[in-house]
């Protein structure tokens, strides 16, 4: 709606546990200096910066926009700072888009990162606030009951996750800013990895990174002189719902479901599957790979680990799902939504190296946050409409 | 000449005065007091527990009381087999979701007293309590929950849960 | 650009320390009677966006407890900034003019109490270099005061009356909290607090929270009879980097002001995020307000200062004018960061 928006530059930091080299600053220019570069910008050039990221508990900065300013050269510029938890990176995105789209701006820099070994990510995760209760069991152990949950209502063959994560990890061998690299990953490796809260295992479970992501997001005028095919955002969605009420359903959330639901409204698909090339989507936990797909409308119900089982998500397959290695991979918190997003636009720009799908034309990046409560998801396509 | 700083240790310390809120309250005194006090929405009619003085779904203020039984079901669960900095309970353990006799949303907590193999959705557990001498206005009264001896709840039961 | 009214407003009141109720059960009435205020039923706003600060809260992912206080049930559209909520307006501002929806809730929450506010803003300062130095946000705002007061533009009286004015106006606004009769004369007399600051040239500790209904075109001339029309809306920020401002001075004030087309016309009030009495008449000169502009009517932020809400709260208050027909043309202004790092402006007009 509105006014259209193409990515013209995308960009990203080499993902790792710690980045020692790098200050915070150093990290997410690494990114936004990529992403200008891509889109053959330099910093003077733009309008406005909208920046993201989770809990500042995770680097111990409060509201971290203020002390970036210089470095993402947003002095005298008009600077946002979006928080949606894990959707953030995703959420960040779609505000800059629609910076855009509402004809406020003609060039939006737009980054989200997490720099999380500088804090303590499992302490802010699980720190006891009095009068709650306290969470006993981390994020996978909040997560592990719905996967088990899913698998009971699916009659998913036990295996599953270690497809998923056999499928993402060799993905990730073909993305040189993976963090997560298994040169000899294999099922038996996956599956022998230690069990930490049933039925997820350790090879099946996403790392904690310090990483950034950024693009330069521009309306069509501005896009006409960028140096490379741009991608244009068909279609943003952003749905949330309570963390918990009775008869939620945390396995197949209707947020998610109804996300997607405008998301291809908005797009004018009806058969998300088939006219989809390529998505990218935000899986921490293997067996969320499944469980989105139908979420997302790509399998019925109780089926979607058939479209893992069938090779349907990998690379070659008709529904390639995070061919950049995921989340699995790569998992900067603040910055993981915008990766999705971002790795989406580097398909149908035909930029996404060895992890190109081949003649993708358009791509869904997906994003979730809290307790599988908040989505945000966009679509990008190499033709503008 | 030395090497150049690469990264600092910056302790930050912060203090914070939590409140309760109303609801809250009224649920950690029921607790010190040995009971489960859950609210009802007055628009769904659901309960909730612990009680958080609005109900999610409508958005309304929540205020009937409903004292809810310290018997439940396990809806799902997890097996945890790493260590937690926050907890005595050594792993392996369940971790569950208990949906307690008269609630409509499940509860978090362990289960124990039991080989942690044995448990499963639909089994029928209750609260075991702390020694009411050592009772506070705490969440940590219930200590863990154990198995009862019924015969499990049928799937259907609490499949909407799930 | 699509024309944005602010339809609705409310806000709790503000308290030094509300111990009995916690941020959702402050927070639930406001937004309901923003709601019902707006005339649009609840179902049918289109986008919900919050402000809200964690290290305010005393815990992460403080913003998504308090969606319990909005029922997002079916389903909202949502999101959140971790600044001030008038920066959440914006961002529904901005998502007014794609023409994606038609009306917007925007609400702001933080009891500041919880924690030590000025220990907690030092956090918001560089980590490597600023923050282990142990400033805090009241030393960093003397620093900023002793410069102004050293340029010679203005004295520690200018400052005693701007307390005073404010504490005087803020006895007609039933939710603020510093409120009555004081001459400046009496201020001066107080002790520092923090050289050249005394205490009441600093804004109070407030718990509080805030919501507004925004909505575009016809459907805020269907439900309000006044609707209060955002002309103009636009933010900037400085570098972070004190050393390399002129810390006596707002440019990024004067630019928002400017690019919000606050430069022409007659302003009847201007409600003005200063949470020190320094950084009013800093803010003043900025903006260039023609003498007799009202300058906070409700107190403002030296009244009641409920962190990441104040701002919001200042175009709420000036919208309400509006919307009562008690004035035709308002200014609204919020800051973030350390001496106004970051400014917006907003200009409002009813019909």
């Amino acid at each position: 709606m509105g006014h259209p928006c193409a990515v013209i530059g995308v960009g990203q930091t080499k993902h790792d546990v710690k980045r020692i080299d790098v200050s915070i600053a150093g990290l997410v220019r690494e990114a936004a200096q990529r992403a200008l570069d891509d889109a053959g910008l330099g910093w003077r050039e733009i309008d406005a910066v909208v920046l993201g990221k989770a809990p500042d508990m995770f680097e111990g900065v409060v509201m971290p926009e203020l002390y970036l300013a210089d470095a993402l050269g947003a002095v005298g510029k008009p600077m946002l700072r979006v928080h949606t938890a894990g959707s953030v990176g995703g959420s960040t995105a779609i505000v800059a888009a629609s910076l855009v789209q509402a004809g406020v701006h003609e060039r939006v820099l737009t980054v989200a990162f997490e720099k999380q070994s500088e804090s303590n990510a499992m302490w802010a995760l699980t720190v006891h606030v009095p009068f709650q209760q306290a969470i006993v069991a981390g994020a996978g152990g909040y997560f592990s009951p719905l996967i088990r949950a899913y698998i009971r209502r699916s009659g998913a063959p036990e295996d599953t996750g270690i497809r998923v994560a056999l499928k993402d990890r060799k993905n990730a061998l073909k993305n040189p800013y993976s963090h997560l690299v298994f040169p000899d990953i294999s099922f038996e490796q996956i599956a022998n990895s230690p069990m930490l809260w049933d039925p997820i295992r350790y090879l099946e479970t996403c790392p904690s990174s310090d990483g950034a992501c950024a693009m330069v997001l521009t309306s069509a005028g501005a896009a006409t002189r960028a140096p490379h095919r741009p991608a244009w955002v068909r279609a943003t969605a952003m749905k949330s719902e309570p963390t918990m009420f009775a008869g939620r359903d945390q396995v197949n959330p209707q947020a998610g479901r109804d996300c997607a639901a405008e998301l291809y409204k908005k797009a004018g698909i009806t058969a998300p599957r088939r006219e989809l090339d390529v998505a990218e989507i935000y899986v921490p936990f293997s067996w969320f790979e499944p469980m989105w797909m139908e979420n997302l409308g790509f399998a019925p119900e109780g089926e979607g680990w058939k479209m893992t089982y069938e090779g349907a998500t990998a690379l070659g397959g008709d529904m390639p799902v995070n061919p950049s290695g995921g989340v699995l991979s790569s998992n900067p918190i603040g910055a993981s939504g915008m990766l999705r997003f971002a790795e989406a636009a580097l398909q149908v720009r035909g930029m996404a190296g060895e992890h190109q799908v081949e003649g993708a034309r358009l791509a869904l990046g997906h994003a979730y946050g809290g307790g599988s409560q908040f989505f945000s998801m966009w679509i990008v396509g190499a033709e503008q409409a | 000449m030395s090497e150049p700083v690469t990264s600092i240790k910056t302790p930050i310390r912060l203090e914070y005065s939590y409140t309760a809120g109303r609801a809250s309250t009224r649920f950690l005194r029921g607790m010190s007091e040995g009971r489960i006090l859950g609210q009802r929405c007055p628009l769904c009619r659901k309960v909730y527990v612990p009680p958080r003085g609005s109900c999610p779904r409508c958005g309304v203020a929540t205020q009937e009381e409903v004292e809810i039984s310290g018997k439940g079901t396990v809806t799902t669960f997890c097996i945890v087999r790493i260590p937690s900095e926050n907890l005595s309970v050594k792993p392996p353990y369940a971790a569950a979701h208990i949906l307690l006799d008269g609630a409509d949303i499940p509860f978090f907590a362990l289960i124990l007293e039991c080989p942690f193999d044995q448990v499963r959705m639909g089994m029928r557990v209750e609260a075991v309590w702390a020694p009411r001498e050592e009772w506070t206005a705490s969440f940590g009264n219930i200590r863990h929950f154990r198995p009862l001896a019924e015969p499990d709840a049928p799937f259907d039961s609490f499949k909407e849960h799930l | 650009m699509r024309e944005v009214a602010v339809v609705s407003f409310a806000q709790a009141k503000a308290k030094r320390r509300e111990l009995d109720a916690n941020e959702v059960e402050i927070l639930m009435p406001v937004v309901q009677e923003a709601v019902a205020r707006s005339g649009i039923p609840k179902r049918e706003i289109g986008f919900t966006v919050s402000g809200s600060c964690d290290y305010v809260a005393g815990q992460p992912f403080a913003f998504v407890s308090a969606l319990d206080a909005v029922g997002a049930w079916p389903p909202i559209s949502e999101s959140h900034v971790e600044m001030d909520g008038a920066f959440a307006l914006y961002e529904a501002w901005v998502k007014l003019q794609t023409g994606e929806i038609d009306s917007a809730l925007v609400y702001s929450f933080g009891k500041s109490s919880m924690g030590d506010p000025a220990a907690v803003l030092n956090l918001q300062l560089d980590p490597y270099t600023l923050a282990p130095l142990g400033i805090d946000a009241v030393s960093l705002a003397a620093l900023q005061a002793r410069l102004l007061l050293d340029s010679g533009r203005y004295t520690e009286k200018d400052m005693a009356e701007v307390v005073a004015r404010s504490r005087r106006s803020a006895k007609s606004n039933p939710n603020a909290q510093l409120r009555g009769d004081v001459d400046p004369a009496t201020l001066l007399a107080e002790p520092y607090y923090a050289s050249p600051l005394r205490k009441h040239d600093c804004s109070p500790v407030s718990d509080g929270a805030t919501a507004l209904v925004i909505a575009a075109g016809d459907l805020a001339r269907k439900v309000a009879k006044r609707p209060a029309w955002i002309r103009g809306i636009d933010h900037r920020i400085e570098s972070h980097d004190l050393g390399l401002r002129d810390l006596t001075r707002s440019p990024s004030t004067a630019l928002a002001a400017e690019r919000a087309g606050a430069r022409s016309g007659r302003f009847d009030l201007a409600e003005l995020h200063a949470p020190f009495s320094h950084q009013e008449l800093i803010l003043c000169e900025a903006l260039g307000l023609a003498d007799g502009v009202k300058i906070n009517p409700s107190g403002g932020a030296l009244a009641a200062n409920a962190l990441m809400v104040a701002g919001l709260t200042r175009i709420g208050e000036a919208a309400r004018r509006i919307l009562d027909g008690e004035a035709k043309r308002a200014l609204a202004h919020a800051t973030s960061g350390p001496c106004l790092q970051q400014n917006l402006v907003c200009v409002l007009e009813g019909n």
